[in-house]
C-alpha cells in the first residue's frame, strides 16, 4: 500500500511538474478524462499516435527545409498539423513553437524556420520523454494494483 | 671715286642677279600654285601624265562665254593677268636700275672726257681733225626694257693715263695723245659692247613667252591637279545654264555619254524619285541667287537608290544676273544609311530606356505594395496577435477565482483591450483599403437579414431609450451578391455612430432599390422629418441586400439561444405583423416573385438616419476625413477615433458606390450609401421556408421573426429593449432583479460578442463560448433551484454567465419550449453529471434538481420536433478533420457525450458526405488538404440555397451518384435543403478567422483544441432536440 501511495504521489508530483513547466496544459486533462473502462488505453493510444505523427512530421519538415527551394506550403501544412495534434493532446510548448514557427515561414525566414525546427525537436523529445516516464509510472502503479490518480 | 663706283657696280649687279633668279618660272608660279595647293610644280607634269580626262564633258563655247561674261570667269582671268603684270613690272624695274647704273657710268666717262678736253685743248686743236666725239652712253640710254644679264663685263677700268715723259715736252704730248687714243678706242669698244648687249636684250624680250601662253599653262596645271585629286572622289561637278541645261559635268563614274547630258536638264536625263526635287532646288537657287546645300535621295533606274549631298551656287553675269548654277554633288548614301541606322538605334535605345524606366517604376511600385502588404502583415502580427493574446489571457483569467475588485479591474482591462483591438482593426482596414490590399468577396446574402441583424446587435448593446427601426421596400431582392462582411461593417459603423450621437428619438435603416441610380435625390429617406437639410449630394446607393442577409442568419442563431436582443424584437414583431406567423415559405415566395428575374445588377440605396445632434454645416466637408470628428468638443464628449466614417467611405467607394451625408444640426443626420449588387438569377424560393422551418420548433417567436424579415420592417422599441438590452433601462432591473443576479457585468458581456462579430454565436474567444455554455448549464440549475442561494453559489466571476443564462431563463419563462431546449443539454443523468463535473458544480442540491428537468426536457423535445427528423434518438454528426489525433480525440469526446460521428478527412469528402446523406450538424476543420473547410462550407451552403450541386461540381467535386437522385425522394430533398449547422474548428481564435468563418456560411466556431465543454455547448445550441 505504501508503495502504491508512494508511486501515486510520485505520479501526481511528476504530472504537476509537467503542468507547472508548461509542458502540458488542460487539454491533457481532457484527454485523460476521456479514458474510461470502455477505452482503458485511450491516453496511451492518443499519445502514441501523437508520437508517430510528430516524428513523421519532424522528418518531413527537416526534408522540406533542406530543399534548395523551400516549399513553404509544405512547411505550413506540416506545422499546421503539428500544431493541431500537439494542441489536441495538450503539449503546450510544442504547440507554442508551432505558432512562432508560423511567423517564420510566413516571413519566409529560412533561418528562423530552421531554428524553430530545432526547438520543435527539442520540445517534442522533451515532452515525449516526460510522457513516456509518466506512462512508465502509470504502468508501475497499475502493476502494483493501484489506481491512477486523477488530477484537476 | 672710281673704286667706289666699282663697288657700287658690283653691288648692283649682284642685286640684279638675284632679281633675275627670282623671276624665273617656278618661283613665279608659286603664287598661282598656292591657290591650287600645288606643292611641287616641277613634278606635277609627270604625275598628271597618266590621268585620263575622259569623264569630263565640256561645252567649250560655254566656257569661253563664261570666262568672258561671268564675273567669276573674269575675276579668274584678271587674277592671272595681274600676276603676269606683276612679273613684267618686276622686269621693268630691274632694267631701269641697270639703265641708271649705265647712265651713271656714262656721265662719269663724259666728265672725264671733258676734263681731258679742257686739259688738252691745245692738242685737241691740234689734233682736232682726229677727234671723233662719240657719245658712248647715249645709245645705251635709249635702250629700254632691256633685262641686263651681265654685270662684270660692263666694268669700267678707270686708269689714269701714265705718261712717263717729261711734262710739256713733245714726247710728253705724243705719249699723251697715244694714251688718249687708246682710251677712246676702249670707250668705243665698250659702246660697241653695250650696243650688242642692248640688241641681245631686245631679242630676249622678244623671246619671252606671251601672257596667254603662261596663263593657259597655269590653268592646265591646276586642271590637272583637280583631276588628280578628284579622280576617285564620289562627286559630280557640273555647271548648268539658266535653263538648267548641263553645260559641263564631271563625273568619275559616268553612266551616260557626253552627248546624253550636255544641253539637257536633269529631268530630261533621268526619271524617278528625287530628280524633280533636285531640279526644283537648283531652280530655287537660281532664282534666289544664294548658294545652298541640300540632301536629296534619288530613286532612279539609272543608279538605284542613292542619296546625294548637293551644293548649288548661282553664277552671276557681270551685270549681276544669274546665268546659271554651279553644282556639286557627293554621294552620301552610305553615310545617310549609317546615320539612319544610328537614329534608329538611338530611337531603340530611347525606347529601351523608357521601357526600363517604366519597368523600374513598376518594380518600385510593386516593391512599395509588397512593403505595404508586409507592413500590414507585420502590423497584424506584431500588434494584433499579442494584443489578442493579452485579451484572451485576461478572459481566461476572468474564469479563475477572483474577488470582486479583481473582477472589476479585469473587466475594465477586457473592455479596453477590446477597444484597442477594434481600433487596430480599423486602422488595418483603412490601410488595407488604401494600399489596395483589401479584397472584396462576392457572396450571396440577404439584405433583410443583414439590416435586421445589425439592428439587433445595436439594440443589444443599446444603453439609451431609442427606437431602432428598419424599413426594406418590397422591391429589394431577397438575395443579392456582395461583400456582406464589409457591408455589415459599414452599416454597423453607421448605426453605432447614429446611436452614439442620438439621445432620444429613433435611429433607423431604410433600404430601397434605385431604378435610376443617378437620379436619386436627397431627402428621399423615409422617416426623416427634415427635408431641407444642408445640401449633401446624396449619391450613395444602398445595399439593403447585404443587410438583410445577415439578419436572417443571425436570427437563426439568436434563437438558438444566445441573442438576448432578439426576444423583445420578436415580441414586437408579433404584435405588428399580421402575416401568418408560422410560416414562412408562402410569404417569402410571394415576395420574391415580384422581382424581375432578368435583372442582374441592382442599385440599392441605404439611408441610415437618426434624430440626433446633427452635424454642423462647417464640419460636413471634413467629416469623412481620417481622424476627423465634427469638432474637438464632440471628440471629447463622445470619444472615438474618427476612423469609422473614413473606413465606411473607403469601403463604399471600393465597392463602387458612394457615401454621402445630409444633416441638420439638432435635428439629425442621414448617411446614405448607394451600392450596386448583383442579383443571382437563380432564386431558390424554397430556401427560406426550410431554413426557418428548421427553427420553428424552438420558439414560436422565431416564426414571427422570419415573417419580420420578409416583411421588410423591424422595430425595436425602447420599452422592450430596456429590460434586456440596456443596463440603465428601468425595465431591465425589474426583469432581472427578481432572480437576484448581479447585473453589473451584463452589458459588457453582451456587448462584446455582438460588437466584434455580427453573429451572437460568434464570440471569438473560447472563453466566450465556454461562458455561454457554462451559463446555460448553470441557469438550468438556478432556474429549478427553489433557493435564491443557488444563484449566489457561484462566485462573482460567474456573474456574466449567469446573467446570460438567466436571460434565457426569463425567456423560457415566457415560452416553455425554449426553456426546454436548454434543458435538453442534460439528456441523461450521466451526461448531467458530466456537465456538473465539468463546470465544477458541486452542489448536490443542484444535482438533485437536474432530474426533473431532464424528464421535462425529453417531453418537450418530442413535442417540438414537428419539423425535426423523426429519428430523435441520435443526431447524425459529421466530423471533417484530417489530423488523426484530433479525430480520435473528437470521436472520444463525442462518445462521452453519447454521440457517434462520421469522420471524413477533407472538404471534398465532406461535400460528398452531405450529398449522399443527411447530417444534423457538421464540425469542420478549416485547414485541410484538397479542399479546406471554408470552401466546403460555401459549396454546401450553395446547395442549400440553390438546391443543386453545381457549385460543387464546378469546384471539382465528383459525386458517386448523380445529384438528381437525391431529388427523387421528396423527403430526402426536403431535409437536405435544411440549413445544416456547420461549426468550424480552428486553431486561430482571432476575430479575423471568425469573420472568415461567418462570411463563408459557417454558423459558429470552436477553437482548437476541442474541449468537451465546447462540444457540449454546440450541441446544446444547434441540436437541442437531441440532448
Amino acid at each position: 500500500m505504501d508503495v502504491i501511495n508512494q508511486l501515486q504521489r510520485q505520479y501526481v508530483d511528476f504530472l504537476s511538474s509537467l503542468y507547472r513547466e508548461g509542458l502540458l496544459d488542460d487539454q491533457f486533462l481532457q484527454i485523460q478524462k476521456l479514458q474510461d473502462e470502455s477505452n482503458p488505453e485511450f491516453v496511451n493510444e492518443v499519445v502514441t499516435l501523437f508520437f508517430e505523427d510528430s516524428e513523421k512530421l519532424l522528418h518531413n519538415l527537416a526534408i522540406a527545409l533542406d530543399q534548395q527551394l523551400v516549399d513553404y506550403k509544405k512547411v505550413d501544412a506540416c506545422v499546421h498539423q503539428f500544431k493541431g495534434s500537439s494542441s489536441s493532446i495538450g503539449a503546450q510548448r510544442v504547440r507554442n513553437i508551432c505558432v512562432s514557427f508560423r511567423t517564420c515561414y510566413d516571413a519566409k525566414n529560412l533561418e528562423g524556420c530552421l531554428r524553430c525546427l530545432q526547438q520543435l525537436k527539442d520540445e517534442y523529445y522533451l515532452v515525449k520523454n516526460k510522457l513516456q516516464t509518466l506512462f512508465k509510472l502509470e504502468q508501475q502503479i497499475l502493476a502494483a494494483g493501484g489506481v491512477i490518480p486523477i488530477m484537476g | 671715286m672710281v673704286n667706289m663706283d666699282c663697288d657700287m657696280e658690283n653691288d648692283h649687279s649682284e642685286e640684279m642677279d638675284m632679281e633675275v633668279l627670282s623671276s624665273m618660272w617656278p618661283e613665279d608660279i608659286n603664287e598661282e600654285g598656292k591657290r591650287f595647293n600645288l606643292e611641287k610644280p616641277g613634278a606635277d607634269h609627270d604625275m598628271l601624265e597618266g590621268v585620263k580626262l575622259k569623264e569630263e564633258a565640256v561645252d567649250f563655247n560655254r566656257l569661253v562665254d563664261l570666262t568672258t561674261y561671268s564675273e567669276k570667269g573674269s575675276s579668274q582671268l584678271s587674277n592671272l593677268v595681274k600676276s603676269w603684270e606683276y612679273k613684267q613690272a618686276n622686269a621693268v624695274r630691274l632694267l631701269r636700275e641697270e639703265l641708271d647704273s649705265l647712265s651713271k657710268q656714262q656721265k662719269k666717262v663724259e666728265l672725264k672726257k671733258l676734263e681731258m678736253i679742257e686739259e688738252h685743248r691745245f692738242e685737241e686743236h691740234k689734233y682736232g681733225g682726229n677727234k671723233r666725239p662719240v657719245s658712248v652712253l647715249d645709245g645705251i640710254y635709249d635702250i629700254w626694257q632691256e633685262a641686263p644679264r651681265r654685270k662684270n663685263d660692263v666694268v669700267v677700268h678707270d686708269q689714269r693715263p701714265e705718261v712717263e715723259a717729261e711734262y710739256d715736252t713733245l714726247i710728253f704730248w705724243k705719249q699723251r695723245a697715244i694714251h688718249l687714243q687708246k682710251l677712246l678706242e676702249a670707250s668705243m669698244q665698250r659702246e660697241q659692247i653695250a650696243l650688242e648687249k642692248l640688241q641681245e636684250s631686245i631679242q630676249n624680250l622678244e623671246r619671252q613667252s606671251s601672257p596667254v601662253e603662261e596663263l593657259s599653262q597655269v590653268l592646265r596645271r591646276a586642271d590637272n591637279y583637280l583631276h588628280f585629286v578628284l579622280q576617285n572622289a564620289p562627286v559630280v561637278i557640273g555647271h548648268q545654264d539658266n535653263e538648267l541645261r548641263y553645260r559641263f559635268i564631271y563625273n568619275h563614274f559616268p553612266t551616260l555619254g557626253e552627248q546624253e547630258i550636255i544641253g539637257k536638264t536633269d529631268v530630261e536625263i533621268f526619271t524617278g524619285g528625287g530628280v524633280k526635287e533636285s531640279q526644283d532646288f537648283k531652280r530655287e537657287v537660281l532664282e534666289r541667287g544664294v548658294a545652298a546645300k541640300r540632301e536629296i535621295t534619288f530613286e532612279t533606274e539609272l543608279f538605284g537608290s542613292k542619296t546625294f549631298l548637293i551644293y548649288v551656287e548661282p553664277v552671276f553675269s557681270k551685270a549681276g544676273e544669274t546665268i546659271g548654277v554651279n553644282y556639286m554633288g557627293m554621294d552620301v548614301t552610305d553615310q545617310v544609311r549609317k546615320r539612319e541606322k544610328m537614329a534608329q538605334l538611338r530611337e531603340e535605345i530611347a525606347v529601351q530606356k523608357a521601357k526600363e524606366t517604366e519597368l523600374n517604376k513598376s518594380i518600385h511600385i510593386t516593391e512599395e505594395t509588397m512593403r505595404a502588404k508586409q507592413m500590414l502583415a507585420t502590423m497584424s502580427h506584431e500588434i494584433r496577435s499579442p494584443l489578442a493574446g493579452v485579451v484572451s489571457m485576461a478572459e481566461i483569467l476572468s474564469t479563475s477565482k477572483l474577488d470582486k475588485e479583481q473582477r472589476q479591474l479585469l473587466s475594465v482591462m477586457l473592455s479596453s483591450g477590446d477597444l484597442v483591438l477594434q481600433l487596430i482593426n480599423d486602422i488595418l482596414d483603412l490601410s488595407k483599403v488604401e494600399s489596395g490590399v483589401m479584397r472584396l468577396e462576392a457572396t450571396k446574402f440577404r439584405p433583410r437579414e443583414v439590416v435586421k441583424h445589425v439592428l439587433q446587435t445595436a439594440a443589444a448593446s443599446l444603453q439609451k431609450i431609442l427606437t431602432l427601426e428598419g424599413h426594406i421596400t418590397d422591391d429589394v431582392p431577397v438575395e443579392v451578391i456582395g461583400d456582406v462582411l464589409r457591408i455589415r461593417q459599414i452599416l454597423t459603423n453607421l448605426i453605432s455612430n447614429a446611436i452614439k450621437f442620438t439621445h432620444e428619438g429613433k435611429v433607423g435603416i431604410k433600404l430601397y432599390v434605385l431604378h435610376d441610380p443617378c437620379a436619386c435625390k436627397q431627402g428621399e429617406s423615409p422617416n426623416v422629418t427634415y427635408t431641407d437639410e444642408q445640401t449633401v449630394p446624396v449619391k450613395g446607393r444602398t445595399d439593403h441586400s447585404a443587410l438583410s442577409t445577415s439578419k436572417s442568419r443571425s436570427d437563426q442563431k439568436d434563437f438558438n439561444g444566445q441573442n438576448h436582443g432578439e426576444v423583445p424584437f420578436q415580441n414586437h414583431g408579433q404584435n405588428e405583423v399580421t402575416r401568418n406567423p408560422l410560416q414562412n415559405g408562402a410569404s417569402t415566395n410571394g415576395d420574391r416573385e415580384e422581382y424581375p428575374p432578368h435583372e442582374t445588377t441592382v442599385w440599392i440605396r441605404c439611408d441610415v438616419y437618426d434624430t440626433g445632434i446633427g452635424i454642423p454645416e462647417k464640419a460636413l466637408p471634413t467629416l469623412f476625413n481620417k481622424y476627423m470628428q465634427a469638432g474637438a468638443d464632440t471628440a471629447r464628449k463622445y470619444g472615438g477615433t474618427g476612423l469609422g466614417l473614413a473606413i465606411c467611405k473607403q469601403l463604399v467607394e471600393l465597392m463602387g458606390g458612394q457615401l454621402t451625408v445630409s444633416s441638420r444640426e439638432h435635428h439629425g443626420s442621414v448617411f446614405t450609401f448607394i451600392l450596386p449588387y448583383k442579383v443571382s438569377t437563380m432564386c431558390d424560393s424554397s430556401d427560406d421556408p426550410d431554413e426557418f422551418r428548421d427553427m420553428i420548433g424552438h420558439d414560436a417567436a422565431n416564426d414571427m421573426n422570419d415573417d419580420d424579415t420578409n416583411s421588410g420592417f423591424f422595430k425595436f422599441e425602447p420599452r422592450t429593449l430596456g429590460p434586456i438590452f440596456s443596463a440603465s433601462g428601468p425595465g431591465r432591473s425589474q426583469m432581472l432583479r427578481p432572480n437576484g443576479f448581479g447585473l453589473s457585468a451584463i452589458n459588457t458581456r453582451i456587448g462584446y460578442p455582438q460588437d466584434s462579430s455580427s453573429l451572437p454565436s460568434g464570440n471569438n474567444t473560447p472563453k466566450d463560448i465556454c461562458l455561454i455554455e457554462d451559463a446555460c448549464s448553470e441557469v438550468d440549475v438556478t432556474e429549478t433551484s427553489p433557493e435564491p442561494e443557488s444563484s449566489l453559489m457561484y462566485s462573482p466571476e460567474c456573474n456574466n454567465k449567469i446573467s446570460i443564462g438567466k436571460e434565457h431563463t426569463t425567456h423560457n419563462g415566457e415560452n416553455s419550449q425554449l426553456k426546454i431546449s436548454n434543458m435538453n443539454a442534460c439528456n441523461t443523468s450521466e451526461r448531467c453529471k458530466d456537465v456538473l463535473d465539468m463546470t465544477k458544480i458541486r452542489d448536490p442540491q443542484a444535482m438533485r434538481q437536474m432530474q426533473p428537468m431532464l424528464e421535462r426536457s425529453s417531453e418537450c423535445t418530442s413535442n417540438d420536433s414537428r419539423d425535426i427528423p423523426k429519428a430523435t434518438s441520435k443526431p447524425k454528426i459529421l466530423l471533417v478533420e484530417d489530423t488523426r489525433i484530433n479525430v480520435i480525440v473528437a470521436r472520444s469526446m463525442m462518445k462521452q457525450l453519447g454521440h457517434e460521428i462520421v469522420v471524413v478527412n477533407n472538404g471534398v469528402e465532406a461535400v460528398r458526405a452531405i450529398h449522399s446523406s443527411n447530417y444534423d450538424i457538421v464540425f469542420m476543420d478549416l485547414y485541410m488538404p484538397l479542399m479546406d473547410g471554408l470552401e466546403a462550407t460555401r459549396l454546401i451552403r450553395s446547395f442549400e440555397e440553390t438546391g443543386n450541386w453545381e457549385a460543387a461540381i464546378k469546384a471539382g467535386v465528383e459525386f458517386d451518384v448523380s445529384p438528381s437522385n437525391s431529388f427523387t425522394n421528396g423527403q430526402e430533398y426536403k431535409s437536405s435543403r435544411k440549413r445544416i449547422p456547420i461549426i468550424a474548428m480552428t486553431a486561430n481564435a482571432l476575430s479575423e478567422s471568425a469573420d472568415e468563418c461567418y462570411a463563408n456560411g459557417m454558423d459558429s466556431f470552436i477553437p482548437k483544441p476541442v474541449t468537451l465543454n465546447n462540444l457540449r455547448q454546440c450541441f446544446k445550441q444547434y441540436l437541442p432536440a437531441f440532448l
